[in-house]
């Protein structure tokens, strides 16, 4: 696809944009992208301009800093201030805001606290600094929770005995799940995320058709990836069937990554876990298997966290559900801002909150 | 903000460096000239129009592929003085060194230094040295101020943007950002990145004696091409429009910026400056920047339109508009 010319790429957008406005015949859809990486290209690509105004794209529960929640935060907060603490985190982290502070102000205030890019980087970190416990802010999806497995096999082979994981981890399939469960959500199809999957495959979506009878389409991140992926649901539509099919075969198989899966059962099990907005969810989360214990932060660094306390008006657990626009959020744009942020989904560059305002809905009138 | 500390965002050039302009620095400083808001102050002395601009120089690492602290020193200073339409003359130099600073690295930066000096033709006239204790600084930082002569009948300046101007860029973007952030943080990326820290003033020079109609010049450091555009859009109180095809990326850069997620629209450059200029000249400039070895990608990204006064949007690869925003947070202090 990298290899098109501007014209062919101009060309074949047409055609899909074409396509989908007539596949939909002036119903109202929603088809719901579940993934932040998604969110973000509809929105640098200038697709929900393209598409006809009856298909409306809604942002999912995927951006994993914007579902950790408050709790998580304050307790990565309170062990940055533990003077014999070094925290190690994706920078992303660092402006989340928890009940009455954010990493960066603990930062700006004393506290050790790195930005690395890798869970890798976090372990060469501990290395290095033996007279300090250095935690990993463990934050992702199926994507990255294999390379924190790693990162934690690695430290156990080299008897590293100062680094430790805050594993805030959480899996795609069950948030899905709970999201139709609750009878809220409506979603005509689901756009899912093409990294995930290439990880766990595409057995895990089965539900989503099989129980609920809705079409899913695994999409990569190009522009013209995303555009094909909703045409592909259109067709699904337009035809009354669901399936699950695959637009990003090119780099997703079908049974996904064995490795990486196999890492991560090894070191992680299946748990329930709190996702801001979403709330408990049965299975959703990885908690560290007994006998990796001793990289557990929590198990091994006793800490005391202060009462989490929730924004008053943020309205972020429901933009997570696709329940709310953005804009129609009070705070959106005004008290709530890239800068200034209120709620997680205005601070992670995946951010719904985030990606609508940066990249103009709302704000650019052509 | 009294109550507030001061983060590393508020050095990143995008919106919490202009919230701290304008709420610490501008209530204290407020003058006319230092409301131009330009990349230096434009003064007028006894029937002289000089160009004066300072900057301090914190990079890490200290060295990195394309360049090091003192040549940065060096081309940062003498470009942000040659976007007023100056000739850069003198340079002042002032270091702060940290105790245990090996003079050998010293000995490297100062000759770096004197090596941009001599290819801009600038000379460094006067400096300042202090040592203060191991830890207190991260190696050494370096502040240069410059002083240069504006060209006569040249008037340059972020508020003399009007619609229907064409927007010029001298050359591939993100090099600069990149090539540090690989150092320092041991990254392999698919191909290799170099800065592309370089003086300008000499590109600078021929093309305001050919074209002195010219109208903005700007070089997009901190914050890159989007912060850039946006505070010309706000200061001359017009609409940016963007064609993203026609802006130059190069393979390399965009592999690496996929792979951290980075958008090369908002990375630092250090050797790359932004021109408006009318439509009848446009030609006239390209053919001068791409003869020049600073400006042989320059190429038309884009025009000045009415509205959305103060904006900056950008036409994507497959048709859509959408906005392109003013940096905001810091994903990658200290490159400069």
């Amino acid at each position: 696809m990298l290899s098109m010319t501007n014209e062919e790429v101009k060309k074949a957008a047409a055609f899909f944009t074409r396509e989908i406005e007539k596949l939909a015949s002036g119903r109202s859809l929603r088809l719901m992208e579940v993934c932040g990486t998604h969110t973000v290209s509809i929105f640098k690509s200038g697709i929900r301009q393209l598409l006809p105004e009856n298909v409306e794209l809604v942002s999912g529960p995927g951006c994993p800093v914007c579902v950790t929640p408050n709790e998580y935060l304050d307790t990565a907060i309170a062990y940055s201030r533990k003077s014999d603490v070094m925290i190690t985190t994706f920078g992303d982290m660092l402006k989340v805001p928890g009940s009455s502070s954010t990493l960066a102000k603990e930062k700006a205030q004393g506290s050790d606290i790195r930005i690395v890019y890798s869970s890798l980087e976090a372990l060469e970190i501990a290395a290095k600094n033996p007279g300090k416990k250095v935690i990993f802010l463990a934050v992702g999806f199926e994507t990255t929770a294999p390379t924190a497995a790693a990162a934690i096999l690695m430290a156990d082979e080299a008897h590293l005995t100062n680094f430790y994981v805050l594993s805030a981890h959480k899996l795609v399939p069950p948030a899905l799940r709970a999201l139709l469960a609750s009878g809220k959500s409506h979603v005509d199809g689901f756009l899912l995320p093409g990294h995930v999957s290439a990880i766990i495959g595409l057995q895990p979506y089965d539900f989503l058709s099989k129980e609920y009878h809705i079409p899913g389409v695994v999409a990569g991140f190009e522009p013209l990836d995303i555009l094909q992926a909703v045409y592909m649901l259109m067709l699904q539509i337009h035809d009354q069937t669901a399936r699950l099919e695959n637009q990003y075969s090119r780099i997703v198989p079908k049974e996904g990554n064995p490795s990486a899966c196999t890492i991560l059962s090894q070191v992680y099990q299946q748990t329930d876990a709190v996702w801001r907005g979403l709330g408990k969810i049965p299975n959703s989360g990885m908690s560290i298997r007994e006998k990796y214990q001793a990289f557990d932060a929590l198990l091994n660094i006793p800490i005391i966290v202060e009462e989490t306390k929730e924004a008053s008006q943020c309205q972020c657990g429901k933009v997570l559900r696709g329940l709310l626009q953005p804009s129609a959020c009070l705070l959106f744009g005004k008290a709530c801002r890239p800068e200034h942020p209120i709620g997680s989904c205005m601070v992670s560059v995946e951010g719904t909150c985030a990606a609508w305002y940066k990249y103009g809905a709302g704000r650019w009138q052509v | 903000m009294s109550n507030e500390r001061v983060q590393l965002a508020h050095g990143s050039g995008g919106k919490l460096s202009h919230d701290l302009i304008k709420d610490v620095m501008w209530p204290a400083f407020a003058n006319e000239i230092l409301g131009e808001m330009n990349d230096g102050a434009q003064l007028h002395i006894s029937g002289c129009r000089l160009a004066f601009s300072t900057d301090s120089y914190v990079v890490k690492p200290l060295f990195f592929p394309g360049g090091d602290i003192g040549k940065l020193a060096v081309c940062g200073t003498v470009n942000d003085v040659a976007m007023n339409g100056a000739l850069p003359l003198y340079l002042s130099a002032g270091f702060v060194l940290e105790e245990g600073f090996p003079i050998a690295d010293l000995q490297r930066i100062v000759a770096s230094m004197q090596q941009a000096a001599k290819e801009a033709g600038v000379y460094i006239v006067t400096g300042d040295t202090k040592v203060v204790e191991k830890g207190a600084v991260d190696g050494i930082y370096i502040n240069t101020a410059g002083i240069g002569k504006i060209m006569d009948g040249i008037h340059i300046s972020g508020k003399n943007a009007l619609p229907g101007q064409n927007i010029i860029l001298s050359g591939y973007l993100g090099e600069h950002s990149l090539a540090v952030m690989g150092e320092r943080h041991g990254l392999q990326f698919p191909q290799s990145v170099r800065s592309d820290c370089a003086p300008l003033n000499g590109l600078v020079e021929k093309m305001l004696t050919a074209v002195p109609k010219v109208a903005v010049l700007r070089d997009p450091t901190r914050g890159g091409l989007a912060t850039t555009l946006n505070e010309i859009a706000l200061q001359s109180g017009v609409g940016i429009m963007l064609e993203e095809t026609h802006i130059p990326i190069s393979s390399a850069v965009q592999a690496a910026c996929d792979i951290l997620g980075f958008d090369p629209l908002y990375l630092a450059n250090e050797g790359k400056m932004i021109v408006f200029v009318e439509p009848e000249s446009t030609n006239q400039v390209l053919d001068i920047m791409q003869q020049h070895v600073y400006g042989s990608e320059a190429r038309v990204i884009g025009t000045v339109v009415k509205e959305p006064r103060g904006q900056v949007g950008l036409r994507t690869r497959i048709g859509g508009v959408r906005l392109l925003d003013m940096l905001v947070g810091d994903q990658l202090p200290r490159i400069c």
